[in-house]
């Protein structure tokens, strides 16, 4: 039940805690345990791959597990272990292949068979794991071949599951390397399915189709007819794969007819999912194949308008590069976005029509960039048609800036017009503080024209621009506001340190006063930093290393404070402290003396400034207009989706804007402010982003670190576990064994069959023995040359093993020793050694050891070994498994002595249990209890009874039973509670069983 | 892997549910809801599958309860419909002629059952005979414990 809930709610913090008692569960004897302590560690596995690392041998265990159940659990970890690296499993493949063999030749118990196919499930999850392993690997894949066609044979009633399966064997098939016998089997199989009257085969038929068709079109061409019967199907589900199979074939001849029934698709979908996977797959098509330009342009639009703003930003940004950066011939280019612009404008001549955002802002950056290609349409026009469109209420802002930046450059090549000066008062007067900048930014635009033509030259939207990111043309200026006194300038994250710092001094006041022997050696970090200081001021202050330098002693000196042992005054410290505040301060002042300084004093570096701010600008509207403001992601992620028709200009050349694109992204937020501000901002931001990336080398290795630790913790906590299981599971298997023939009381022919078989012949024990309460003679072990029997005789006053060794060979063994281990629970009275000097060829020794019961256990293990003399030291390792029962004996007592002693026992437990029809009388229960459990009833008063037994040598247990309505109330006394909860269980057991 | 099950009647009323992934409660309520339409609105005639989001639905009608796996896109389906079915099975085992009003009242053993069966969104136990045999168990341990709480001491 825990084990239910670990796999289900656990989360990744928690594991390493519990791991090591799940690990414990694996050697559990009892199946469903061991299944769920698997599936446990398969989810972990899932949240968290490298803290299962260390026990990956044992899922090889679990994998080899008697248990069916337990091995279906451990092949779901092998499946995602597979999917990460099949390279690594590839031993495996033979086993998984005998084990498929195994289940398909129906070798599992029947209650895993499902409507008589053997464990399908188990099946599947084989089949997949095979189609993993197999793919392009032609040597793992021959050994699946056979068992491959043997699935497919044996899955031939028709039933869902079998279809399941045949399904699997398909793509199995068809993942790994292809044999042209299976592919020709399954493509029959799919042929099957696809003309299934079901119609949930015939989707399933068409999903292996999908998968199946790149390999061989042909296939394709056989279902033909199907598959535009399935066009036309009622079920969107079986359309939508029936489409996909249509994308997969799609090439340059037939690409009008599928783009068009997926469009077609698209406008009834109301599903936003589909619409987006849909509306990609479409626009890549139409990349792809576009057989003319108009017809990629329709088709584009066409996405677009239905597509909405939900369309993945890909798609437009990749629609607009393709125009802007255009073909290698340049007639085509302008053919395009001339057909482009034309479309754009009927489109927006509609009034009153809704189109998505994403859609408009395509429409506006064409038209700005392009719209005087159309030579005969007048830019007025295009004006007043995008003034209409500010003026709609459904336009957010961002779109507004898309179309305003679009009326700039239009507003660029055109003389004048009144639509611009119209635009222009309305919005220097909007609420929208963007829209007024913007408004701004163009009329002062208007009035110095040639700055205007430079900054937005025409088509070139694509052409590089280079950037100073290190503002180096600045440095001459900084040098000389260094000389005039002026405090160097510091990141802002240093100065937060430093204040930092400054408080932690301040707030230490206080404990260096109550501890005066630990005060701290403050003063050592009140000189430091401003050397430090100095040393930053030396160095130009646009070197962000020695900022971060400083930090890091600041930082150190934070922590040695604590240790220092100087109790070097805590006020020194805060005067040292002082200097630092008027400097940061300056700091301050500096950063808004250079905004407002350079335009006064200096004129050449005003016009570096304005330079630079030229430059600014024009990136930022290009970087606006062109790409927006995902471009630098979107330029970067689709650069390996290269295109067959249209073949991108320059590579390299756009890895370097993307890169720049992602610099600039920060200057692009900037240009929003006022003009001047650009510059100190943008430096601080560069020196921000310097100083990320420096600290995330350290960051990361203290990561790692914190990695290690946490991960060794878990290990070495489990090391001395470790063991101990270790230990155990070499002898669970024998304890296991062991438990299996033992059988108490009752012959059982099997066993001795088998036996006798085996070996010359089963020993008996002597006479005296004989008579005495005893099990059958079970074998223990053997090797080639031994075989050690052993027989329990209930002694009155011990536990009497007798171990029978017998001497197979032809020939004497000398010198064979006996050994019992050392056992937990019990105790052997004499010595737990015992030596045969010789054993005879063909013959049998006997020896006998008493035991008690030292501790109580319902069951336990008594651990041995044996060895003889030879060349090889041969060891058999045997254990033998006892049970409380095997101590109980009868105790014989009074009534009244009986109640003397109830009285003077202490532990009690009661329980009640259900008593089954067949001994419904107390009388026939408490029977069964005497013969089963050795229990010596002393009296039954009408419906109470009471018992008594003792454990070897003499501790004493009382019960006390009651019936009433079908229940037996069983009350327990005994001066030790273990053995009352042992005997209870017995009880339990015992009266189950009957 | 499953996503999560769901058993809702006819009406819409929701019976059971089970998540495998970790959602917040009002996105769980708000998938509820959605699906429930969706498959209810669909004719009997189509295929059991539907697509939703990226996940694909597959749902199966016993009577009048309707149940309902997501799974992802590279399983398989029939063999979810399977599952689904073989859950009816134990359900039909455990309770005998299994019907709706067993499943409201009789809710935590569905669950049970479930949780015998389905781990984590993976099938744990084909194997009927295994999984009932395992919640009669715990259901005796259950009984025995609480006769043992509620008897009177002597």
């Amino acid at each position: 039940m825990a084990l239910t809930v670990v796999s289900q709610i656990f989360p990744r913090e928690m594991i390493p805690a519990v791991l090591p008692l799940i690990e414990d569960k694996l050697q559990h004897s009892k199946e469903i345990i061991r299944r769920k302590a698997v599936q446990a560690l398969y989810k972990f596995y899932l949240i968290a791959p490298n803290q299962v690392q260390h026990i990956h041998d044992k899922f090889r265990k679990a994998l080899c597990d008697r248990d069916v159940g337990v091995m279906a659990a451990s092949l779901h970890i092998y499946l995602e272990m597979i999917k990460e690296n099949s390279s690594g499993y590839k031993d495996l493949t033979e086993s998984f292949v005998m084990i498929l063999k195994q289940v398909v030749g129906g070798k599992l118990p029947i209650d895993f068979n499902y409507h008589s196919v053997p464990a399908p499930w188990l099946q599947i999850q084989l089949l997949r794991i095979l189609g993993l392993l197999g793919k392009d690997d032609p040597r793992t894949s021959e050994l699946m071949y056979d068992v491959l066609d043997e699935s497919l044979r044996r899955a031939e009633i028709n039933h869902n599951i079998t279809y399941a399966i045949l399904f699997e064997c398909v793509q199995t098939i068809y993942t790994i390397h292809p044999k042209s016998e299976l592919l020709e089997k399954a493509a029959k199989c799919i042929g099957k399915f696809v003309l299934s009257p079901k119609i949930n085969l015939k989707y399933l038929g068409l999903k292996s189709l999908t998968c199946v068709i790149q390999q061989d079109p042909n296939l394709a061409l056989q279902h033909q007819m199907t598959i535009i019967e399935c066009l036309d199907h009622p079920d969107p589900i079986i359309k939508r794969e029936t489409l996909e199979i249509l994308y997969r074939i799609t090439n340059g001849q037939n690409v009008t007819v599928i783009v068009q029934k997926m469009l077609d698709y698209l406008k009834e979908s109301k599903e936003e999912y589909a619409i987006i996977t849909l509306s990609g797959k479409v626009a890549e098509l139409a990349e792809k194949y576009a057989p003319d330009n108009g017809w990629f342009i329709q088709t584009m639009n066409a996405v677009f308008s239905v597509g909405g703003d939900a369309l993945h930003p890909d798609i437009p940004n990749n629609f607009l590069r393709l125009l802007a950066e255009g073909f290698d011939d340049r007639k085509e280019d302008e053919q395009l976005r001339t057909y482009a612009v034309r479309s754009y404008l009927t489109l927006l001549e509609e009034e009153n029509t809704f189109y998505p955002q994403k859609f408009l802002q395509v429409m506006s950056w064409v038209l700005g960039e392009y719209s005087s290609l159309a030579t005969d349409v007048d830019p007025e026009i295009i004006l007043t048609r995008l003034h209409s469109l500010l003026k709609k209420t459904f336009v957010t802002s961002d779109t507004k800036a898309w179309i305003m930046a679009a009326v700039t450059k239009i507003a660029s090549h055109t003389s004048c017009s009144k639509t611009i000066d119209k635009l222009i008062k309305e919005f220097s007067s909007s609420l929208d503080t963007c829209m007024r900048q913007h408004a701004f930014e163009l009329k002062h635009l208007r009035e110095d024209r040639v700055l205007m033509k430079n900054l937005l030259p025409f088509d070139a939207s694509c052409n590089d621009m280079v950037v100073d990111a290190s503002l180096s043309f600045l440095d001459g200026f900084v040098a000389e506001g260094l000389s005039r006194g002026a405090a160097p300038y510091k990141p802002h994250h240093q100065r937060q340190e430093e204040k930092l710092s400054q408080e932690k001094a301040l707030n230490f006041e206080p404990y260096g006063l109550s501890f005066a022997s630990s005060v701290s050696s403050s003063g050592i970090t009140g000189r430091q930093s401003p050397t430090g200081l100095s040393f930053g001021s030396d160095t130009s202050g646009n070197s962000a290393e020695t900022g971060h330098k400083e930090t890091n002693t600041l930082k150190l000196e934070g922590i040695r404070k604590l240790w220092g042992k100087e109790g070097y005054l805590p006020k020194k410290e805060s005067t040292a402290g002082k200097p630092d505040e008027p400097q940061a301060a300056s700091c301050g002042n500096l950063l808004a003396g250079r905004v407002i300084d350079p335009p006064a004093s200096q004129s050449d570096q005003v016009s570096s400034l304005s330079e630079e701010e030229k430059e600014k600008q024009q990136l930022a509207s290009t970087l606006f207009v062109g790409l927006g403001s995902n471009a630098g992601v979107s330029l970067m992620g689709k650069m390996d989706v290269a295109t067959q028709k249209f073949k991108r200009k320059s590579k390299i050349n756009e890895t370097q804007t993307s890169e720049e694109a992602s610099d600039i992204q920060n200057s692009a937020a900037s240009t929003f402010g006022p003009l001047l501000d650009t510059v100190p901002v943008n430096k601080e931001d560069c020196e921000g982003n310097k100083h990320t990336r420096l600290r995330k080398p350290s960051l990361c290795s203290s990561d790692t670190l914190e990695d290690n630790l946490a991960f060794e913790t878990p290990q070495s906590l489990k090391k001395p576990g470790l063991d101990d299981r270790l230990s155990d599971s070499t002898l669970s298997p024998l304890s296991l064994f062991a438990d299996g023939n033992i059988e108490i009381l009752q012959p059982s022919p099997s066993a001795l069959c088998e036996s006798a078989n085996k070996t010359l012949s089963v020993p008996s024990l002597p006479k005296e023995l004989e008579e005495l309460p005893h099990s059958e003679v079970v074998e223990l072990c053997q090797s080639d040359a031994l075989a050690l029997y052993l027989c329990k005789v209930w002694k009155d006053d011990s536990l009497l093993l007798a171990v029978f060794a017998s001497n197979k060979k032809s020939s004497a063994l000398n010198t064979v020793n006996l050994v019992f281990e050392k056992a937990e629970h019990f105790q052997i009275l004499e010595s737990p050694a015992h030596q045969f000097s010789v054993i005879e060829a063909q013959s049998v020794e006997r020896c006998q050891k008493c035991v008690w019961m030292d501790k109580i256990c319902t069951q336990g293990i008594l651990p041995g070994s044996i060895s003889y003399q030879s060349e090889m030291e041969p060891c058999l390792e045997f254990s033998v498994t006892l049970s409380l029962l095997d101590f109980i004996r009868p105790m014989e007592m009074t009534t009244e002595d009986f109640g003397k002693l109830w009285l003077s026992l202490s532990n009690d437990v009661k329980q009640n249990i259900k008593m089954s029809p067949s001994q419904d009388s107390l009388s026939t229960a408490l029977s069964t209890l005497q013969q089963k459990l050795k229990l010596h009833i002393v009296d039954i008063i009408g419906n109470e009874g009471i018992l008594a037994c003792r454990l070897l040598p003499s501790v004493p247990c009382l019960l006390h039973c009651r019936t009433y309505s079908g229940m037996l109330a069983l009350w327990f006394r005994s001066p030790c509670s273990a053995l009352s909860d042992g005997l209870l269980y017995q009880c339990q057991k015992v009266m189950e069983e009957s | 892997m499953i996503h999560f099950i769901l058993l809702f009647s006819r009406q819409g009323k929701l019976r059971l549910q089970k998540w495998y992934t970790t959602l917040p409660d009002k996105e769980k309520k708000k998938i509820v809801r959605e699906i429930v339409q969706i498959i209810l609105a669909r004719h009997q005639k189509t295929s059991s599958f539907v697509d939703w989001k990226d996940l694909k639905l597959v749902y199966k009608r016993y009577a009048s309860l309707y149940f309902c796996c997501a799974i992802e896109d590279q399983d398989n389906e029939l063999l979810t419909l399977e599952v689904v079915h073989r859950y009816v099975e134990l359900l039909d085992r455990y309770f005998g002629n299994v019907c709706e009003l067993d499943i409201i009242f009789n809710f935590e053993k569905a669950y049970f059952i479930l949780d015998e069966f389905i781990i984590g969104g993976e099938v744990q136990d084909t194997s009927k005979r295994s999984a009932v045999k395992a919640i009669e168990d715990s259901d005796m341990l259950q009984e025995t414990v609480e006769e043992y709480m509620n008897k009177p001491a002597f």
